[in-house]
């Protein structure tokens, strides 16, 4: 797998809500060899704490050679990084792991919670290629409206159909993402595509077993290198009998292939 | 006029090296993880990840945690077992001009025996090094490691059935580090490694549990630098064979010091993770050092901190 260093321009920055920003970046080689699902890691800073790069998913790609990570700051590393202004360089190192499948005559059904919904945008649109707008469907989860309201708009920007559903209620109705999935209307097989927090994967993946439909989930871990050698980022098999790694046999996982604690 | 590049080879026991900067074991993947970003014939060895006799499956994560300037990892020595190593990694690596060093580990001295003998059949392994931070399963779990009379027996169990050098790589969690280098020397070692990770370990005060799910973990990366250069000193000043100096190495100017400490060679480890291009970067920075300090040779700067 080609994995490309890139000293990438920071073109522009975003702040999409409080705590989530959006970045732009100029990162051609990575742009041209990423595919949906896929991620980069970044480092926050020149320093040496914090040390690790981190992992953030390929939000968008664009003309240019352009690549967009959204992010939400959770700690020292994510907070280095919003702090950092256009027209400076970020150390970027992918495109990395394995990305999503895009199944064929499919009822495709984008599930995002959170910062989770970053990758479903470029997804989106590699699915779009080849597919009608009406075979697409999007459901977005979060606590509230402001972490999911400039996505969701990104995403009816491109035609699609967004449901949206929230913990508070301050977006679409009030509750979690799997309220959403049982509404679904079944016309052809379904494929689910979900990326967001743990426990919200666990009931999607649950969700989708009683449906009897198929289901590709991203996994967060915590990773060290993102290139399998430090295998910190191990995910039980399903057989419950060793680990597969996020770093290269995902992030995208088939759902019945990995063990839901 | 042409100005002569000064001699980078080093040599550890009979294997020559084109120049002291080796991978360190467990986070260089068997190589071909990062082919794609490090020119691999550049590296003065790669050194493999551990190798069981068995696969082994590693720990349940969290398996790493970051703390200030170092990480914590708990991998549980998860390796692919010496038959698929032999049969699906070799290949990459019989195809690449720079010397192959293969970490071995084991629980029990028969399982290093077995170890050392199979990898004695093929040529391409310049020399192993032994993992001597395992716990020995025969005898109530204590850490090969820790005790002089067991990294002996380890040490001259391998030297018996591998014909070629034997590196042995040393744990920092000891009284005395300086002891257990000269036990392993005087069972035949060709040169010793260090330091393994510290054992350490973190706290996330919100769910109130350990970080790692195995409680305990290595502690590497430029925090345990010092510690790691102070050891090197200590069993450079007590053994006759090389050290080769390992411990928070991330930039030329870090591994000059070890030089200057005593080690004739260096291994970079986590900063592979930071900066898959430190290992070429740290040639580089190491050549230029030489030349700008009007030195010849690595040999010159080799425990120069100890002489003048």
């Amino acid at each position: 797998m080609q994995v490309y260093k890139e000293s990438a321009e920071i073109v522009s920055r975003e702040q999409i809500a409080e705590d989530i920003f959006r970045f732009t970046v100029k990162s051609p080689d990575i742009a041209a060899a990423s595919w949906p699902g896929q991620f980069v890691m970044v480092r926050t800073g020149d320093g040496l704490d914090p040390l690790l790069r981190r992992p953030f998913s390929v939000h968008q790609v664009a003309a240019g050679g352009l690549v967009q990570i959204v992010f939400k700051v959770i700690g020292k590393g994510t907070r280095a990084l919003a702090a950092m202004e256009s027209g400076r360089k970020l150390d970027l190192l992918g495109p990395v792991g394995r990305g999503f499948v895009i199944g064929e005559e499919y009822q495709h059904i984008l599930v995002g919670g959170g910062i989770g919904i970053a990758p479903l945008l470029f997804l989106a649109g590699h699915i779009l290629e080849k597919n009608d707008s009406s075979s697409v469907r999007v459901l977005l989860g979060a606590r509230t409206k402001d972490e999911i309201f400039t996505l969701k708009g990104d995403f009816e920007n491109m035609g699609l159909e967004v449901n949206a559903i929230t913990e508070d209620g301050t977006l679409g109705k009030k509750g979690i993402i799997t309220d959403l999935m049982v509404e679904l209307k079944q016309e052809k097989p379904v494929m689910i595509y979900g990326c967001g927090p743990y426990p919200m994967l666990r009931a999607v993946a649950g969700t989708c077993r009683e449906n009897n439909w198929k289901c590709q989930v991203s996994l967060e871990t915590m990773m060290a290198c993102g290139l399998a050698a430090c295998l910190g980022c191990a995910v039980l098999r399903a057989d419950m009998k060793g680990y597969v790694h996020a770093c290269k046999d995902g992030p995208v996982f088939d759902a019945d292939d990995v063990a839901w604690l | 006029m042409a100005v002569e590049k000064p001699d980078m080879q080093v040599n550890i026991g009979s294997l020559e090296l084109k120049n002291p900067v080796m991978t360190a074991s467990g986070t260089f993947g068997y190589g071909k993880e990062f082919d794609s970003l490090v020119n691999l014939q550049r590296l003065g060895a790669i050194i493999a990840k551990g190798i069981s006799l068995l696969p082994m499956q590693g720990n349940p994560p969290p398996r790493i945690a970051e703390t200030a300037c170092g990480m914590l990892n708990a991998i549980g020595l998860e390796n692919v077992g010496l038959e698929r190593f032999l049969t699906e990694k070799l290949t990459f690596l019989k195809g690449i001009d720079t010397p192959l060093i293969v970490n071995i580990l084991g629980d029990t001295i028969e399982d290093y025996q077995q170890l050392a003998k199979q990898l004695d059949d093929e040529e391409k392994v310049a020399a192993v090094e032994v993992n001597i931070s395992c716990p020995n399963v025969k005898q109530g779990g204590v850490a090969f490691g820790t005790d002089p009379h067991m990294a002996h027996a380890v040490t001259k169990a391998v030297r018996h059935h591998f014909s070629r050098p034997v590196i042995v790589k040393l744990s920092p969690n000891v009284t005395d580090i300086a002891l257990i280098g000269r036990a392993v020397e005087e069972a035949g070692a060709d040169a010793v490694s260090l330091i393994n990770t510290v054992l350490g370990m973190a706290i996330d005060i919100e769910s109130c549990r350990p970080k790692l799910a195995n409680t305990f973990g290595g502690l590497s990366g430029p925090a345990i630098k010092p510690v790691a250069l102070r050891m090197v000193w200590q069993v450079a000043a007590s053994v006759s064979i090389p050290v080769i100096g390992i411990g928070g190495i991330t930039t030329a100017e870090d591994a000059i010091e070890f030089f200057l400490a005593g080690a004739t060679a260096i291994q970079v480890g986590t900063a592979n993770f930071i900066n898959p291009l430190a290992t070429e970067e740290i040639i580089d920075g190491i050549e230029l050092y030489l030349e700008k300090k009007g030195m010849t040779s690595i040999g010159e700067m080799i425990g120069k901190a100890r002489t003048s």
